[in-house]
């Protein structure tokens, strides 16, 4: 490199076009003449397919025409020439379409001169709107329309009828043109009408679309391997090119030994077929060449197309190494920002430390481990870059060996960051770095409390993890991946992570009715991982929000409201009034967790969600907590309530059926009879079940399950209507249930039945039970709502995709506006707004609260 | 004209920049006619404006984040 002078150059264009026979001879370092491979003592034949002169593929040799060694050397081209042309089956529509274009004899295009300049114009517009194809075609339709009389406009003679006899054979009128007279034809065609089929003629010679050449692709694209047994097995590209090769031979022998013509032409043919089968192997309507065994070859074509070709299965689908999957579950004791790996992931994702005079003792230790024994290592990199496997061997040696400078391959340990993912990733949160916990088991471990912004649950879901290997990546993961740093959404301004479930209710009952002894108060703390109790109260007893506000912040202020309203007072860290429900600790809910991120900062608000959700669970854990049938129990005055409110809604709606076949029945405006009937209906019902709702909920007693719906840990005021009181009226579309056999739903009812029963209304409480029609048009509702979002969820993320991928590279630049990737102003100011999400309060800054902060 | 489209309510207001605003509003953002979003010179609202090529409209919105904003479009000719 030193002293040479590095030449930038711009691409301005490039031009595709089709390589010509000149240019494939040229460029080849070698021609092909016999399909042997290899000598006697399995060294490669000159001239043959594996000629070292195309590149080579053993270790030891070097390339005869660059002088490189395997991995030096890229191979280069080689060529046959073939004894007669053949047609290059990715061509021949074109041909096609150029042959019925122009005349036969003198190769002009059969448009007449004076109209040829009239539609070029109007070809180059049909070109830049829908591609080269759509131009040949309209040429075709241009020439339909001049050949009337079946004659050339140029040189006055007789055209003839082409036809393609698939997959290659061209007849002319009754006559088959051999590839030899299909060349002919194409050469005859000058440059300048090539333009009017949108051929550029210095890049693309129709006659280049016959082959009189083919080219060999280097060794090094199709290399051999050699079996264990020392057996050498070529690829398959090798195979067919062999065969191409053989046919040619045969053919040039025969041509000059003056064989008969058919079996020329027969040689021909098998020729035409090798050739194409070398290009595309499935080619309908032609056999596809096959191993010996019976298995088709993977031939050109074949190589790049479809799911598991090169594009899409090595370039747009690269795997990492450094990588892990399993299945995910559940761990609430570690951390939020911890996660879970099993041992036997431990062990085999590794992290590369370099060895220096400080931390070399060290690093000895995971080496005397070996790849086997935690912690250990399993490879080591010298400074000449070579990699060497730790074993019982040569771990010896290794140690030995050891200095500055080296790296060692170490397993994963506690603290290394490492990269949790979900699919879909959705989002940002859908992938953020957490550190590693190594765990026994065989489960990826997660906090619960991050299961939202990944959106898992654990029925299975599996979760990939990717371990940095440098410092840049794994600092980069630290500050910008951080599950911390992720906790506010950009989508909302509000926290993404929160206590759930169990750490809810037991933070709900813990500020709500707890009152604790001071030694119950500090055993509780200390399993949640404090261990400073001077801020809880020197009392005999303290009560719960004594214990909750010792893992709030000191100077903490805040002012909010519970689920039910009730205001939510802390004063200097401590909290004065309301309880701690769903709507401050929860996700996606309320300015509890927010503030406390934009005083304190990322890392106290993990530790807090952390306290908080481990808080809530050994609550519970004290002070028992647990739901049954029996929280459902109403006394019997209630439940005879609920069956008179229920009672009276059937009359009310009997007594609309009677007005309406009596006609008695006044139509709402804008509504027809039966639709006015059918609202009305639906109105008493539903305020029937409504009622008896608030009746159960009302008088009922305290019970877990209340609990749990006060709370916003689990559950609606809804659900425990349907358990306890009534299930209500089933709809499907916002109509009561019509569906089933003509007049009714069910053979069990009379025809022309409206009335409640009969239409889907189910009265008994899922505790009481359903009765068979009940039952039946609850599972039909079910049925609706389960096939609805099975439906739903692939249309949906279909148009999210879409969405974020033609949203993909807008930016929002340093003077607020939002551009595109070519520096297009897409918004004036993001967001119309110019507000950064994650710096607002669920999308509102509060002027008058920041002004109250300051003063 | 039978109606004026220009009038109704859900209609943003469109107003040609002069050249002195134009000249400004390019030097701010330090960009080209080229790129800011484009408005059709037949579009409807343009009538009355007396617009041409490469003028600047700016449009005034009501916006539900913002209250009322602006955005900025160069006339083009299809």
């Amino acid at each position: 490199m030193e002293g040479q002078e590095h030449i930038h150059k711009k691409v301005s264009s490039i031009v595709f076009g089709v390589i010509s026979p000149k240019r494939m001879v040229d460029s080849a370092a070698a021609k092909v003449v016999t399909p042997e491979l290899y000598d006697k003592e399995g060294y490669p034949v000159d001239g043959g397919l594996m000629d070292i002169r195309l590149g080579v593929i053993d270790p030891g040799l070097r390339c005869k025409t660059c002088g490189g060694k395997l991995k030096e050397c890229p191979g280069h081209f080689g060529y046959i020439s073939l004894a007669r042309p053949v047609i290059h089956i990715n061509f021949v529509r074109q041909i096609l379409d150029l042959l019925k274009s122009s005349c036969r004899f003198c190769g002009r295009v059969l448009i007449p001169d004076d109209k040829i300049n009239k539609y070029v114009g109007m070809l180059d517009k049909v070109t830049a709107e829908e591609g080269l194809e759509a131009r040949r075609k309209k040429v075709k339709a241009l020439v339909a329309k001049f050949k009337i009389k079946d004659k050339c406009p140029h040189c006055n003679k007789k055209q003839e009828n082409f036809k393609l006899e698939k997959p290659y054979t061209y007849h002319e009128g009754e006559n088959k043109l051999s590839p030899i007279e299909v060349r002919a034809r194409l050469e005859k065609i000058p440059d300048d009408d090539l333009v009017v089929f949108g051929f550029n003629a210095i890049a693309i010679r129709p006659e280049w679309m016959v082959l009189t050449v083919l080219p060999i692709p280097p060794v090094t694209l199709r290399p051999s391997i050699t079996l264990e047994s020392g057996e050498r097995s070529e690829d398959d590209l090798t195979h067919k090119l062999g065969d191409v090769v053989r046919i040619n031979q045969r053919l040039f022998e025969n041509i000059n030994a003056g064989a008969p013509e058919i079996i020329i032409e027969d040689l021909w043919d098998l020729l035409q077929y090798h050739a194409t089968s070398y290009f595309n192997n499935s080619v309908p309507q032609i056999p596809p060449a096959r191993h010996r065994g019976g298995q088709v070859l993977k031939t050109l074509t074949e190589r790049i197309k479809s799911k598991e070709g090169r594009i899409r299965h090595n370039l747009a689908g690269k795997r990492t190494n450094f990588s892990a999957r399993t299945v995910i579950s559940p761990d609430p004791m570690i951390q939020l920002n911890e996660v879970g790996v099993p041992m036997v992931m431990a062990t085999n994702l590794t992290v590369p430390e370099r060895i220096t005079e400080g931390n070399m003792e060290y690093f000895k230790k995971f080496i005397e481990n070996g790849p086997k024994k935690y912690p250990g290592a399993n490879y080591v990199i010298r400074p000449d870059g070579r990699r060497k496997t730790i074993t019982e061997e040569t771990k010896e040696e290794i140690l030995e060996e050891l200095a500055p400078g080296f790296v060692v391959e170490r397993h994963l340990i506690d603290g290394d960051v490492a990269l949790f993912n979900r699919q879909p990733s959705l989002h940002r949160m859908s992938m953020m770095c957490h550190q590693v916990k190594v765990l026994p088991g065989k489960t990826l471990r997660l906090n619960p409390a991050v299961c939202h912004p990944y959106n898992a649950d654990f029925d299975g879901d599996e979760m990939n993890l990717h371990i940095p290997q440098t410092e840049e990546a794994r600092a980069e993961a630290e500050i910008l991946m951080l599950v911390q740093t992720q906790l506010i959404s950009p989508r909302y301004g509000l926290s993404v992570v929160g206590c759930i479930h169990d750490s809810i209710t037991g933070n709900y009952l813990l500020t709500k009715e707890l009152v604790l002894t001071r030694i119950e108060a500090i055993d509780l703390l200390f399993a949640c991982g404090i261990n400073e109790f001077s801020r809880l109260p020197k009392r005999d007893k303290v009560t719960g929000r004594e214990v909750f506000s010792v893992i709030l912040p000191k100077d903490f202020n805040f002012i909010g409201k519970d689920k039910s309203g009730n205001e939510v007072k802390i004063v200097n860290g401590e909290l004065k009034s309301g309880y701690m429900d769903k709507s401050n600790l929860g996700q996606e809910s309320g300015l509890l967790l927010r503030n406390i991120f934009e005083k304190y900062g990322p890392k106290r608000t993990s530790d807090f969600v952390d306290f908080s959700s481990k808080l809530g669970i050994h609550v519970l854990a004290k002070r028992g907590f647990s739901v049954g049938l029996g929280d459902l129990d109403l006394p019997e005055e209630i439940s005879s309530k609920i069956k008179a409110a229920i009672d009276n809604s059937l009359a009310q709606v009997k007594k609309f059926i009677e007005d309406y076949h009596e006609g008695k029945l006044e139509a709402l405006p804008g509504r027809g009879l039966e639709e006015t009937l059918e609202l009305k209906i639906l109105e008493v019902l539903n305020r029937a079940r409504n009622e008896g709702g608030n009746l159960a909920m009302t008088e009922a007693k305290e019970s877990g399950i209340l609990t749990m719906a006060n709370s916003g840990a689990r559950g609606n005021i809804l659900n425990i209507a349907q358990m306890g009181a009534l299930v209500g009226q089933q709809a499907l579309r916002g109509n009561r249930i019509s569906h089933g056999f003509i007049g009714r739903t069910m053979s069990y009812f009379k025809k022309g039945d409206i009335g409640t029963r009969a239409r889907g209304f189910i009265g008994n409480s899922f505790r009481s039970g359903l009765d068979p029609a009940e039952f039946f048009f609850g599972a039909m509702t079910g049925r609706d709502a389960l096939m609805d979002t099975a439906l739903r969820t692939p249309k949906s993320g279909y148009l999210y995709r879409r969405l974020s991928n033609a949203m993909q590279d807008l930016k929002v630049e340093y003077d607020g506006t939002v551009r595109d990737a070519s520096g297009k102003i897409v918004q004036f100011s993001y967001g119309e707004d110019g507000l950064d999400v994650t710096k607002t309060e669920n999308g509102i800054i509060d002027v008058k609260k920041i002004i109250q902060t300051i003063g | 004209m039978t109606f004026n489209p220009n009038k109704h309510r859900l209609v943003p207001k469109h107003s040609k920049l002069s050249d002195k605003e134009k000249a400004k509003l390019l030097e701010d953002y330090g960009i080209t006619v080229k790129e800011l979003p484009k408005i059709l010179i037949n579009d409807v609202a343009l009538e009355g404006l007396d617009a041409n090529e490469a003028d600047i409209i700016k449009v005034t919105r009501h916006s539900i984040t913002a209250g009322e904003t602006v955005y900025y479009r160069s006339v083009i000719n299809g």
